[in-house]
C-alpha cells in the first residue's frame, strides 16, 4: 500500500453560527488523483483552507504524512510537500513571474546571507540552480519566455498557470488545486487538465483536485468526493458518481 | 543669479541632501516594517534615540571625542546599530507579534503606547536635560568649490546615507530574504504556504529597519550634537511624512521622500524663515493625503476580496 500523505478525520468548520464544514474525512495517499467537487457554497474551499492550515479546523484532526498540523508551525506543510493554488488567484503581484517561482523554492536552497555577501561560490551555485530549476517549470506552461515581466500584468489564463508552477516549485508530493480551471474557456480547460495529468505522472504527484463543473473533474480523477452543504454526500469513482442520485438532486435539485 | 546667490543656491541644495538623507534613513525603517506588517510603528522615532544614546554612552565611556576620526565613528555606527537592533526585535517580540492575529488598530495604539513607554523611559534613565554628542568627526571644510564650502560632516552623511542605501537595494533584491521578503510584503498568507518563515522574516526586517535608525541617530547626532531623549519625535514625524510623500511601503519612495523633503526644509529655511521650517513637513503630509494618498511612488491599494 502506498504511503498515505493527507488524512482528515472527522474535521469540522464552524464560522459563529454557520457550519461550513462537518464531518469531513479524507485519506490520499501517494499517487493519486482525487476530485472534490459540490455546488457553489458547498464548502469546498473551507476544506482546503482547513487543510493547509489557513483556518484552524474547530474540531478534527489533519495529518500531513502522519504529522499532526496543530503541531506544525504554517510554513512547515510545504516542508512536509504538501501545496495548494488558490481559486481566486493569489500571486505576489509585484514580483516578477520568475521570482514568484524562485519564492518558492527557497526553502530548498542551502546558501546563507553570509554566503550572499562575501559572494561565495555556493550563492553563485544555489542561486543558477535556483533560476535554471525555475524557468525549466516555467517552460512546462509555456511561461518561460515571460519570465521577466511583473506577474499582476500577466493574463488571467497565464496567472492561473503561474500558480501551478509556484506551487510545483516547492516540490511537492501532494498539490491541492482550488479550480484550476476558472474562468477558462472550454479548449483552454482541456488543455489544462491534459497538463494537470502530465505533471502529476512526470513529478510522481498526488493531486486534489477541487472543480465547480462535474463533467470536468470525470475525465480525469480516479476517485471523487461530492460535498454538499459542508457534508460529503458521496464517493466514488466517476461512474458511481454520476449515477449516484443523492449527487444529481444537489446539483439539479429535487422536485418536493 | 549673480554669483553669491548661486553659490548660496549650492550650499543650501548640499545641506538639504545631507539632511535628506538622514530622513531617508529613518523613513526607510517605517517603510518597511509598514511593507511586511501593514503597520506604522510609531516606536521607530523612539529606536532612533536610543540609538543616538547608545552612540553617546559608548562615545564617552570609550573616550572617543579626544580621538576623533572614522574609526571613532565606526565604533559608535556599530553601537547604535547592536542596540537598535536588539531593541526593535524585542519590541516585535513583546509588543507586536502577541497581536498578530488582532486588528490593525489594536496593534497601532500598541505602537504609539511603546512609543510613550520609551520616550518616558529615556527620561528616567537619561535624564530629560540635552546632552552633547561626542564630536567624532570635526566639520571642517574639506575643500572650496566656486565659493561653496564642502565640509566634513556633510560628506560623511552623504558617503554613509549613500553606501547604506546601496547595501539595502542589494540585500532586497539579490539574498534569499529579500527575496522572501518582497514576498511576504506582497502576500503574507500565501508566502507562509510557499515555506517561508514570516516571523522570521519579520524579525529581520526589524533588525534591519532599526540598525537605519541607529546609523542615522549616529549622522544627526554629528550635525545636531544636542540629544535628548524626546530628540525622536518631531523627527521621527517628520521621516514618517517622508516615507508618505514617497509612496510608503516603496523602498525607492522613503529615499526620494527623504531628500525631497530634507531639500524642502533647507530652501523654506535659506529663503523663506526657519519659523516655517516644521510646518513645512506637516503642510507636504497635508497635501499628499489630499491628492496623492498612496505617495509619489506607492502603488494604488487594492481592496483584497
Amino acid at each position: 500500500m502506498s504511503e498515505v500523505l493527507l488524512e482528515a478525520t472527522n474535521m469540522k468548520m464552524q464560522f459563529g453560527g454557520l457550519c461550513a464544514v462537518d464531518g469531513f474525512n479524507l485519506t490520499l495517499r501517494s499517487g493519486e488523483l482525487v476530485g472534490l467537487i459540490g455546488p457553489n457554497g458547498a464548502g469546498k474551499t473551507t476544506c482546503f483552507n482547513c487543510l493547509t492550515s489557513v483556518y484552524k479546523p474547530t474540531e478534527g484532526v489533519v495529518k500531513i504524512r502522519s504529522v499532526d498540523t496543530k503541531r506544525l508551525r504554517p510554513w512547515q506543510i510545504s516542508k512536509l510537500g504538501m501545496t495548494r493554488t488558490f481559486q481566486n488567484i493569489r500571486l505576489f503581484r509585484d514580483l516578477s513571474v520568475l521570482d514568484n517561482v524562485i519564492v518558492a523554492g527557497l526553502q530548498h536552497t542551502r546558501h546563507s546571507l553570509l554566503d550572499s555577501a562575501l559572494r561565495t561560490p555556493r550563492h553563485f551555485i544555489e542561486e543558477a540552480r535556483l533560476k535554471e530549476r525555475a524557468l525549466e517549470l516555467l517552460a512546462i506552461f509555456n511561461l518561460q519566455d515571460k519570465a521577466h515581466l511583473q506577474s499582476g500584468g500577466l493574463p488571467y489564463g497565464e496567472q492561473r498557470r503561474l500558480e501551478i508552477v509556484r506551487a510545483l516549485a516547492t516540490e511537492p508530493r501532494l498539490i491541492l488545486l482550488d479550480e484550476p480551471a476558472a474562468g477558462m474557456n472550454h479548449s483552454e480547460t482541456e488543455e489544462l487538465m491534459k497538463t494537470i495529468a502530465k505533471i502529476r505522472k512526470d513529478f510522481h504527484l498526488a493531486v486534489l483536485l477541487i472543480e465547480h463543473d462535474m463533467k470536468l473533474v470525470m475525465g480525469i480523477c480516479e476517485r471523487i468526493i461530492v460535498l454538499d452543504h459542508g457534508v460529503i454526500i458521496a464517493e466514488g469513482t466517476p461512474s458511481e458518481i454520476q449515477s449516484n442520485p443523492t449527487v444529481i438532486a444537489a446539483y439539479l435539485g429535487t422536485e418536493d | 543669479m549673480d554669483q553669491s546667490s548661486a553659490q548660496e543656491f549650492i550650499q543650501h541644495l548640499i545641506n538639504g541632501i545631507s539632511l535628506g538623507s538622514i530622513y531617508a534613513l529613518i523613513a526607510l525603517g517605517y517603510t518597511m516594517v509598514y511593507g511586511i506588517l501593514q503597520l506604522i510603528n510609531f516606536a521607530h522615532s523612539e529606536v532612533y534615540m536610543v540609538g543616538a544614546f547608545a552612540a553617546y554612552y559608548t562615545g564617552k565611556g570609550l573616550g572617543l571625542d579626544q580621538h576623533p576620526g572614522f574609526g571613532a565613528l565606526f565604533a559608535l555606527l556599530l553601537a547604535a546599530v547592536v542596540v537598535c537592533s536588539i531593541l526593535g526585535v524585542t519590541i516585535e517580540r513583546l509588543a507586536y507579534r502577541p497581536l498578530r492575529k488582532a486588528p490593525k488598530l489594536n496593534i497601532l495604539i500598541t505602537a504609539i503606547g511603546v512609543s510613550l513607554l520609551l520616550q518616558y523611559s529615556g527620561q528616567i534613565i537619561f535624564g530629560a536635560d540635552p546632552k552633547l554628542f561626542p564630536e567624532v568627526i570635526k566639520d571642517v571644510t574639506v575643500f572650496q568649490l566656486g565659493g561653496v564650502e564642502v565640509r566634513s560632516l556633510d560628506i560623511t552623511i552623504l558617503v554613509v546615507g549613500t553606501l547604506v542605501m546601496i547595501g539595502l537595494h542589494f540585500l532586497v533584491h539579490a539574498t534569499k530574504i529579500g527575496t522572501a521578503m518582497r514576498a511576504v510584503s506582497s502576500n503574507t498568507m500565501v508566502a507562509r504556504l510557499m515555506g517561508i518563515n514570516v516571523d522570521q522574516v519579520i524579525s529581520f526586517t526589524f533588525v534591519i529597519g532599526s540598525s537605519l535608525a541607529g546609523i542615522a541617530s549616529v549622522l544627526v547626532g554629528l550635525k545636531y550634537p544636542k540629544i535628548d531623549p524626546l530628540m525622536g519625535m518631531l523627527f521621527g514625524i517628520k521621516a514618517f511624512v517622508a516615507a508618505v510623500l514617497g509612496g510608503i511601503g516603496s523602498l525607492p519612495g522613503a529615499m526620494l521622500g527623504g531628500v525631497i523633503l530634507g531639500l524642502s526644509e533647507e530652501m523654506v529655511v535659506g529663503y523663506l524663515s526657519s519659523t516655517y521650517r516644521d510646518a513645512l513637513a506637516f503642510g507636504i503630509l497635508i497635501v499628499i493625503l489630499l491628492f496623492r494618498p498612496s505617495g509619489l511612488l506607492g502603488s494604488q491599494t487594492r481592496e483584497k476580496v
